[in-house]
């Protein structure tokens, strides 16, 4: 990381809208490396909107500080700031063609009339949008005004960019193309992301790191794999994929892990990443595709249940089944399907379920 | 072959009900006011259709003056209700928050009673020993022979404000239109509010001015009753003036080939205009 891009501390919002709402954006702090792709992930009005529009001046934070490149930027406005937003609607100007959508910034910034019309083509050849020039937004699919979007920020070399969900107009298939293309255009300009999103697989897949939000707050931050394998909390092991909860009593605490329950047949650790003593509750968690089915008693040193199968669904690449344990908690697991034949374990069948100890997670605190 | 007939003859089937439209509620009374405007004689002898074009000739010679006058009238009338009523359309569209329509009904309130009475309660506000005056008179602030009425700016007065209307709606169905996200895009972009308005706002609101350019300045142009009204003999319009000619005068003839020639005059005159600004041109204009 070459320093940091962007900092907020201890930044909030209050729109005030009414009283007894709460605050848009709670308290977020946070440190964004330059050229860094950082993603704020998280659900439908958790703040991920308000917090990128604070960054870029359209709002004011209630209290806190915003700082680009060291430099306090609260109170100064959106045309004076460093950074471009590319708008989940897009926000074209329906009454220019592209070339001239593209090269507004560079205009209102009087940068000189051959430079304009350099830097325009190489960032449209850099979306694939030459032979467009001329064309009206409107005469454009969704993917390509996508593009311009992009291109109209990116031509402006900000020291960094915000894109508040880019991709949520557009079919499954042409976001995923697009995820792709935004990865590799960020590499090639080397430009700071931050990209809001509500789509953890788009998070996953594209981000350096993500910082998951919910109720206007940052519940965690973290690369991709340390999000999925060790989610803080239990909205992040739920947001983030499916994940398996299972909520137990210490018995004792062995080493490095703590006993959850043990027996002849069973067995439940978790490495315990806390402080944690006898008849302390924990909440832990399990991947699904961690965990292996078997209709025998697996080989003892790994975490071990039984249960009955009560569900089976097909989906594909693997299976899916539900199981439910002797203490009665449901448990998904997924088995990729490598042979052809269908599975011997079906609907109604006695299973052992089993992951390594390593593979399940304390979460950090327990909630109600 | 029937089927191809009937594919063909489709596109004019379509076109039937606009066409009769057309036909009957323009073309005709043209072609009624054309025949009769080339008639000649009296109410008493009767009117004939002789052909007789000098008609035109003698009419424009003799009311030049109150054309002239006319198209000036209407053309400040329109400067004037785009200077005022803008910025009205543009509070109202953009600051107007929810109470947008109590705005609206507000400047549409005044139009639920008849235009002539709106234009004498004018007359009565104006008078030269009136409220306003009267009043002005008496703390010796304007001079005893100070007039308002029988002026051209009583007229156009009357024009404006009667007329503004016309001007704001259209204006500020245009400018509702507007994405209040592209005053974010422009912001973000390096511009001020002001460049934000000028690059974005102000040319994305031009049709919305077009519509009410057209909606104020042909019925202010041939408009008879503020001229009536609030003005004196220096100040008439043609539209008093085809007025008296058909009515007092009963000149037939002359009244027609003073309305058909008002009429080619504004048609003219808006397809200039339309020609002028209708196209794109505009928006690459602005944009660059
Ligand atoms: N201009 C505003 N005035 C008042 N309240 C607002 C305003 N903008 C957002 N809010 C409120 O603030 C909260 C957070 O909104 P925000 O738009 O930041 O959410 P988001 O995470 O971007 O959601 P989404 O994924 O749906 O876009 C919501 O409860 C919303 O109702
Ligand atoms: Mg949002």
């Amino acid at each position: 990381m070459l320093g940091t891009a962007i900092e907020l501390v201890g930044v909030a919002k209050d729109y005030g809208a009414r009283a007894g709402d709460a605050p848009a954006v709670e308290r977020v702090d946070l440190a964004i490396g330059a050229g860094e792709f950082f993603s704020l992930l998280g659900p439908s009005g958790c703040g991920k909107t308000t917090t990128l529009r604070m960054i870029a001046g359209f709002e004011e934070p209630t209290s806190g500080r915003i700082l680009l490149y060291g430099k306090d930027v609260v109170g100064v406005p959106p045309h004076h700031r460093d950074v471009n937003l590319v708008f989940q609607s897009y926000a074209l100007f329906p009454h220019m063609n592209v070339y001239d959508n593209v090269a507004f910034g560079l205009r209102r910034r009087h940068v000189a009339k051959d430079e304009i019309d350099a830097r325009v083509r190489r960032i449209l050849h850099l979306v694939g949008l030459e032979g467009k020039e001329r064309s009206r937004p409107r005469e454009l699919s969704g993917g390509q005004q996508q593009r311009v979007a992009l291109a109209r920020a990116v031509v402006n070399e900000p020291r960094a960019l915000l894109l508040d969900e880019p991709l949520g107009a557009l079919d499954l298939k042409l976001r995923q193309a697009m995820q792709l293309e935004l990865k590799r255009i960020q590499r090639e300009v080397g430009i700071t992301f931050v990209y809001v999103t509500h789509d953890q697989g788009e998070a996953l897949t594209m981000s350096d790191r993500i910082a998951v939000m919910n109720h206007g707050r940052v519940e965690q931050l973290g690369t991709p794999r340390e999000i999925y394998e060790t989610p803080a909390t239990r909205f992040v092991a739920g947001f983030i994929g499916t994940s398996n909860l299972l909520t137990a009593k210490v018995e004792r605490v062995d080493g490095r892990v703590a006993v959850l329950g043990s027996s002849a047949d069973e067995r439940l650790v978790v490495v315990a990443r806390r402080a944690v003593e006898p008849g302390d509750v924990v909440e832990l968690t399990v991947r699904p595709e961690k965990i292996t089915l078997s209709a025998e008693r697996p080989e003892p040193g790994s975490c071990a249940l039984r249960g009955r199968v009560t569900d089976v669904v097909y989906l594909g690449t693997s299976t899916s089944f539900t199981v439910r344990t002797s203490a009665g908690a449901d448990i998904v697991a997924h088995r990729q399907n490598l042979s052809t034949s269908p599975a011997a374990i079906g609907e109604g069948s006695d299973v052992w379920i089993s992951w390594d100890d390593d593979h399940s997670y304390a979460l950090d605190r327990v909630e109600p | 072959m029937i089927r191809r007939l009937r594919s063909a003859l489709v596109p004019y089937a379509l076109a039937l009900p606009a066409g009769l439209w057309l036909a009957i509620f323009f073309v005709a009374p043209m072609i009624v006011m054309l025949s009769v405007a080339l008639e000649t004689g009296n109410l008493i002898s009767g009117f004939t259709l002789t052909w007789h074009f000098a008609t035109f000739w003698q009419a424009i010679d003799l009311y030049h003056v109150q054309f002239i006058r006319s198209f000036v009238y209407g053309l400040v009338t329109t400067v004037l209700t785009i200077v005022i009523g803008y910025p009205v359309a543009y509070w109202i569209a953009f600051r107007g928050g929810r109470r947008k329509s109590t705005y609206l009904l507000l400047i549409l309130l005044p139009f639920f009673v008849s235009f002539v009475i709106r234009t004498v309660s004018w007359q009565f506000l104006l008078a030269d020993n009136g409220i306003l005056l009267g009043h002005l008179k008496a703390w010796h602030l304007v001079s005893q022979n100070f007039h308002v009425l029988a002026t051209s700016f009583a007229v156009v007065l009357g024009l404006t404000y009667n007329f503004l209307p016309f001007m704001i709606l259209p204006i500020y169905v245009g400018l509702e239109r507007v994405d209040e996200s592209l005053l974010d895009a422009a912001a973000d972009l390096y511009s001020s509010k002001r460049e934000a308005f000028l690059r974005v706002v102000l040319p994305l609101s031009v049709p919305g001015v077009f519509a009410g350019v057209l909606l104020t300045f042909v019925p202010a142009v041939s408009d008879y009753v503020n001229a009536q009204i609030l003005g004196g003999t220096s100040t008439t319009m043609i539209g008093n003036i085809i007025e008296t000619v058909y009515l007092e005068n009963n000149q037939y003839p002359t009244a027609a080939a003073l309305s058909f020639v008002l009429l080619a005059a504004l048609l003219i005159g808006i397809f200039a205009y339309a020609r002028a600004l209708g196209t794109e041109d505009v928006f690459e204009a602005a944009a660059a």
